[in-house]
């Protein structure tokens, strides 16, 4: 029996419900594996096979690579677990149980940007552990270590797009409008390859695109040549703002339809 | 931030409506549950059960009206942390264990019952460790009456708890209804089981087309809910002034077919035998429950 206006404490329902996303993430494979893996899988195709090479300009085709597919891989968990996590469960109705609850939605929503932050560490974590042990990319700790912690905080535009994908497409649909979305985006942005190597007129898209730029905050940690990090940090602020609206406006039509 | 009274009622709506586009699910309710009351929302699919609790709970907004949740607004934090919920529509991740998601569930809230006795109320104990997503629909039934209860609220709201339950469980279920009723928790549900409202609750409120037809002890509505459907047959259609001061209602005299609803057949039959109306193919049968209702509703719009 509670006592009249009492609350429970935030920190350990935060916790709490962090550590169950966790567990839920962990236990669904089609998640968790293509989370962890696929980076690996790509690096394996797209990237052993020039990983000890060098660019003219000095710099490591190995490191290059890497980089990419770290971009690849935050985005991956981002846009997947937020797009394809909160489709369904709006599809499973998780959102109504939670509503009538006293769990803040903020703290829910914090929760899961942890959880996907925690599964971006690890996926990127275990790249680069490969890309060193198998493809013999060398670099020092704090060079990937910078890696790493610009792509966690530059991550933001893919939860925004994340959100919309998952508040406005059902949870049969979800899968396919990530892949149609990230997988091109990913591409066209010279993840899986150089932009220098890509189709002349994806080439002058190119730097219009939010994972262009997120690719930049990696290449610019290893030493290629990169735009301007504030250039590249405004743009991704820019789209940042632009998802988020996406996935507010349709959050709030959710909203009204389902609680108003 | 409103001042929390300690001495309120649970729940208070005043003239509450609410509209869904051209629907009027609830067209204007007053109604105050206290403290320790076990108050069931009785009424047919459709007649605004569902709106109600929502309402009550913060998960719809009144269209007109106000509503309190322990005084405060309904979607207040403190408000909620005394309410457990079970709702006919929500659902959950299949891949957590109830034991999990009961002591994920028992965060939220400021007091909470240890789980091992949630899932113990909730007759889930044997099921503790297996992924929801292979519970059967009565079980799953169970582990949301177990997250309603997990955080010993002070009140439960509960929509149509029984619905997906097999005969053993209903009867459990009524087992932990009593307990928490006596354990001084305030509990409402809403069923369209005049049976399950008779037997769980002390107050039942009858819901139909969005209006309180109906509050009353279960005694006391028993007493006015016509039991019993008559039907026959007479060789000339009857004038309705042939029922004059008598105890029916719903009466319909069409093509010398008779049909109509009441408590007291017997004494009816006889005031007819006398008045001399030849009857053929006499039918006396329980009323169904939408039956009853009409009967209430036809009261109501004759007082």
């Amino acid at each position: 029996m509670s006592a009249a206006g009492a609350t429970a404490p935030l920190l350990p329902m935060l916790l709490a419900q962090t550590r169950s996303e966790l567990t839920m993430r962990w236990r669904v494979a089609a998640f968790s594996l293509t989370s962890l893996l696929l980076p690996i899988v790509f690096f394996t195709f797209f990237g052993l096979p020039f990983a000890r090479q060098t660019f003219p300009n000095g710099v490591s085709v190995g490191a290059y690579l890497l980089a990419s597919f770290a971009a690849y891989a935050v985005g991956n968990v981002m846009v997947y677990g937020f797009g394809i996590g909160v489709a369904v469960e709006r599809g499973q109705k998780v959102d109504v149980l939670l509503r009538a609850t006293p769990l803040p939605p903020a703290v829910a929503i914090t929760a899961k940007v942890l959880n996907a932050l925690i599964f971006s560490f690890l996926s990127i974590t275990a790249l680069i552990i490969y890309g060193v042990l198998v493809g013999g990319v060398q670099q020092s700790v704090a060079v990937w270590a910078n890696v790493v912690v610009r792509l966690l905080i530059g991550s933001l535009p893919f939860v925004g797009l994340g959100f919309a994908i998952g508040y406005s497409v059902g949870p049969n649909a979800a899968p396919a409008v990530a892949n149609l979305v990230y997988l091109p985006l990913a591409f066209a942005s010279g993840l899986f390859m150089p932009v220098s190597q890509l189709p002349g007129f994806v080439q002058k898209v190119a730097p219009y695109l939010p994972a262009y730029h997120y690719g930049q905050l990696a290449w610019s940690a290893v030493g290629a040549p990169a735009e301007p990090l504030l250039t590249s940090l405004a743009w991704l602020a820019g789209y940042t703002v632009v998802f988020m609206a996406i996935a507010l406006r349709a959050y709030r039509r959710e909203e009204s339809r389902k609680f108003g | 931030m409103s001042p929390v009274r300690e001495r309120s009622p649970v729940v208070e709506l005043r003239g509450v409506t609410k509209r869904y586009g051209p629907v009027e699910a609830v067209r204007g309710i007053d109604l105050a549950i206290e403290p320790g009351e076990v108050v069931a929302m009785l009424g047919p699919n459709g007649a605004g059960k569902t709106t109600s609790v929502g309402l009550m709970l913060g998960l719809r907004t009144p269209t007109s009206g106000n509503v309190c949740l322990f005084g405060l607004p309904p979607t207040d934090r403190r408000a909620r942390s005394r309410a457990g919920v079970m709702l006919q529509e929500s659902g959950t991740t299949g891949v957590l264990t109830p034991r999990e998601l009961v002591a994920l569930f028992g965060t939220y809230y400021p007091a909470p019952m240890p789980s091992e006795r949630a899932l113990a109320l909730a007759g889930l104990t044997d099921q503790a460790d297996a992924r929801i997503g292979t519970l059967s629909g009565g079980q799953r039934q169970r582990l949301y009456f177990a997250l309603a209860i997990c955080g010993d609220p002070d009140a439960l709201f509960l929509d149509e708890p029984t619905v997906a339950m097999d005969v053993e469980a209903r009867r459990a279920f009524a087992a932990s209804i009593h307990t928490l009723a006596a354990g001084g928790k305030t509990v409402v549900f809403t069923t369209h089981y005049l049976r399950e409202a008779e037997e769980l609750a002390r107050r039942i409120v009858v819901i139909d087309h969005g209006v309180v037809i109906a509050d009353a002890a279960p005694r006391d509505l028993m007493a006015r809910v016509a039991a019993k459907r008559v039907a026959f047959r007479t060789p000339a259609p009857l004038p309705a002034a042939a029922f004059d001061g008598l105890a029916v209602t719903a009466l319909d005299t069409a093509d010398g077919h008779v049909r109509f609803l009441s408590n007291e057949p017997e004494s009816v039959l006889r005031a007819l035998f006398q008045r001399g109306i030849e009857m053929r193919e006499l039918e006396v049968v329980g009323a169904d429950l939408e039956e009853a209702f009409l009967s209430l509703t036809r009261r109501g719009q004759a007082a």
